[in-house]
């Protein structure tokens, strides 16, 4: 099980959004730049006046790991897992790690599409995580 | 109190030319504490301890009057992953052993220049001090700069690690039960470190058509050279070669990157001497000149980087490299590029085109004589994989390779005359260019 969240200022909407099974991401007024993780002003031109902008909940599977020694207590007992990382498709520059729920173990289609779903923590805090709906990539063993 | 270097010592940008100092500035001692897995309480054995070790001989080993140096440059963090519980209380016998600051910790789990100079009497003339935190790497460019700038003409530079009993990066927030919202977005999928690298590892093998097995060579050739690296941990304790059977047969951590990909955290300190091109010729040891500093800034557009972002990262740091250093590729002897984890290697390198290599090339490099009795050295330090974490021996090996007394690692297929060391990340490294004559 994921560890609990504790959101913080900088990231509360997120977490808010979360809760109610939406995925935000935060973009620049200014120049429209997304931006994850979040920041207080916006990494391309400096603007303060950022906001949070609903996304699709669609994206793809850029790349992914399969851990087998995993450093945080309340995850061990699931090892080995996959995390993925997975590119929205608003901004294939913008990256969410997933554990791909439903995809057995090393068996990741690196490319396939995938859609936003949520779970909870360790204490009920909602967090976006990212299921295969295509299988347009290639799947099987890597290196 | 001792501030972080400001952000305008360390080369960061392209265009900048031929580095002020170029050849003006010198490295002259090495000073190294021995090693141990994990520190066994005692005061003797403590971070701060194996400090002072270091330093006195990096002081002996440049033949310096203490009297004499006027600087010293270190970084204040003695771990990535190793943290002093809550709730454990401070041995006061160790805090008693030695001079203490007001932080109890001071010299267990982490070290303040106003603890070295506490313990240090003999270092009377020191005006000068400053953080260059992060790595032995960071700490050398801010102490050749300095000593470029004059702010200090004669500059010890300190980096050291402890460890301690248990799984390094398993206590703190990871053995919590939350985690703070921010935090989260990284942390809440429980990936380990070389989690990041694994996956540039994994798109670089998909792009290019490699494969894990073929970093064995490496592997091995950097324990091998750790092996005759006499202050490191695997030469002074446990002399063990990794096969390439035991590197492919090894257990995975992240996959692709396994126990070997892995460095191993140790108990370490070095030390250098730095000093001006003029006073480094009065001087016992043979002067190594350096000929530039340079440095990544850069951060991934999102979570974690990609092989684009690390190609053009390590592309641009060459031409930083080389433009301050005012050399090409083709002038480099050997190359010492950070290595823990094994697969930052060959994006340095590739990065560098060291030997005319290009991206995507590294791997099938790997397959030819690599060695040190070769004409084209990898690693000679053996680095972390050869000599445990710490993330110097790169620096400590060109050195004394410039030197001519890196003694059974010494590399022969080449003069030993310019070389390049630094890390770690691909974004975010520190990286110094070393020579045996100022121009
Ligand atoms: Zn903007």
């Amino acid at each position: 099980m994921k560890q609990g969240v504790v959101p913080d200022d900088l990231t509360r909407p997120f977490w808010e959004a979360a809760n109610e099974h939406r995925l935000v991401i935060q973009s620049c007024v200014a120049c429209k730049h997304l931006q994850h993780p979040p920041a207080p002003v916006c990494r391309v031109c400096g603007s303060d006046t950022v906001e949070w902008k609903e996304m699709s909940g669609r994206g793809t599977i850029y790349n992914y790991g399969v851990v087998h020694d995993c450093p945080i207590r309340l995850l061990q007992e699931d090892q080995p897992f996959n995390v993925a990382v997975v590119m929205l498709a608003e901004d294939p520059g913008i990256q969410m790690y997933s554990h791909l729920p439903g995809t057995p173990v090393d068996e990741v289609p690196v490319g396939a599409e995938v859609e936003v779903t949520f779970e909870a923590t360790a204490n009920g805090q909602m967090v976006p995580e990212w299921r295969v709906v295509g299988s347009s990539g290639e799947g099987g063993e890597q290196a | 109190m001792t501030e972080n270097a400001p952000a305008s010592m360390y080369r960061t940008d392209e265009g900048m030319g031929l580095w002020e100092h170029r050849g003006k500035v010198a490295a002259v001692g090495v000073g190294h504490s021995p090693t141990a897995r994990r520190w066994d309480g005692r005061a003797e054995t403590c971070v701060g301890a194996i400090s002072l070790i270091a330093l006195r001989r990096a002081i002996e080993d440049a033949g310096v009057d203490p009297a004499e140096i006027d600087g010293l440059v270190m970084d204040p963090v003695t771990t990535t992953g190793a943290y002093w519980p809550k709730d454990k209380p401070v041995p006061p016998e160790v805090v008693g052993a030695f001079n203490s600051t007001d932080n109890p910790l001071d010299g267990i789990a982490g070290l303040s220049a106003e603890w070295i100079l506490k313990n240090m009497p003999e270092l009377t003339g020191i005006d000068f001090t400053m953080y260059g935190p992060g790595c032995m790497s960071n700490a050398i460019c801010v102490a050749a700069q300095a000593v470029g700038d004059g702010l200090t003409h004669t500059c010890l530079v300190l980096k050291s690690w402890h460890n301690y009993e248990g799984r390094y990066y398993q206590g703190g927030a990871n053995a919590g039960s939350d985690l703070p919202g921010t935090a989260a977005l990284h942390a809440l999928w429980g990936t380990p470190a070389c989690y990041g690298t694994a996956l540039q590892f994994a798109e670089y093998c998909r792009k290019y058509g490699k494969n894990h097995d073929m970093m064995a060579p490496f592997i091995e050739n950097s324990r091998q050279n750790g092996l005759k690296f006499p202050e490191g941990y695997w030469a002074s304790h446990r002399p063990e070669e990794i096969t390439p059977e035991d590197y492919k047969a090894a257990r995975w951590i992240a996959k692709p990157a396994n126990l070997f990909d892995n460095d191993l955290p140790i108990m370490v300190s070095a030390a250098y001497l730095y000093t001006t091109a003029e006073r480094a010729r009065n001087m016992r040891q043979k002067p190594v000149y350096i000929l530039n500093h340079a440095a990544s800034n850069t951060r991934p557009r999102s979570l974690t980087p990609t092989l684009d972002e690390v190609e053009a990262d390590t592309a641009r740091t060459a031409r930083k490299i080389y433009e301050g250093a005012g050399i090409t590729a083709a002038d480099l002897s050997f190359e010492n590029m950070y290595d823990g984890f094994a697969q930052f290697h060959q994006f340095h390198i590739e990065g560098l085109g060291y030997r005319g290599m290009k991206f995507g090339e590294a791997l099938d490099f790997y397959q030819t004589d690599i060695s040190i009795h070769g004409p084209n050295p990898i690693l000679p330090s053996g680095g972390n994989i050869g000599c445990g974490r710490s993330r110097f021996w790169m620096h400590t090996d060109s050195i004394q390779q410039i030197q001519e007394r890196a003694g059974e690692r010494q590399v022969t297929g080449v003069k030993p005359e310019i070389a390049v060391s630094g890390g770690p990340m691909p974004l975010g490294g520190r990286f110094t260019v070393w020579s045996a004559t100022p121009d």
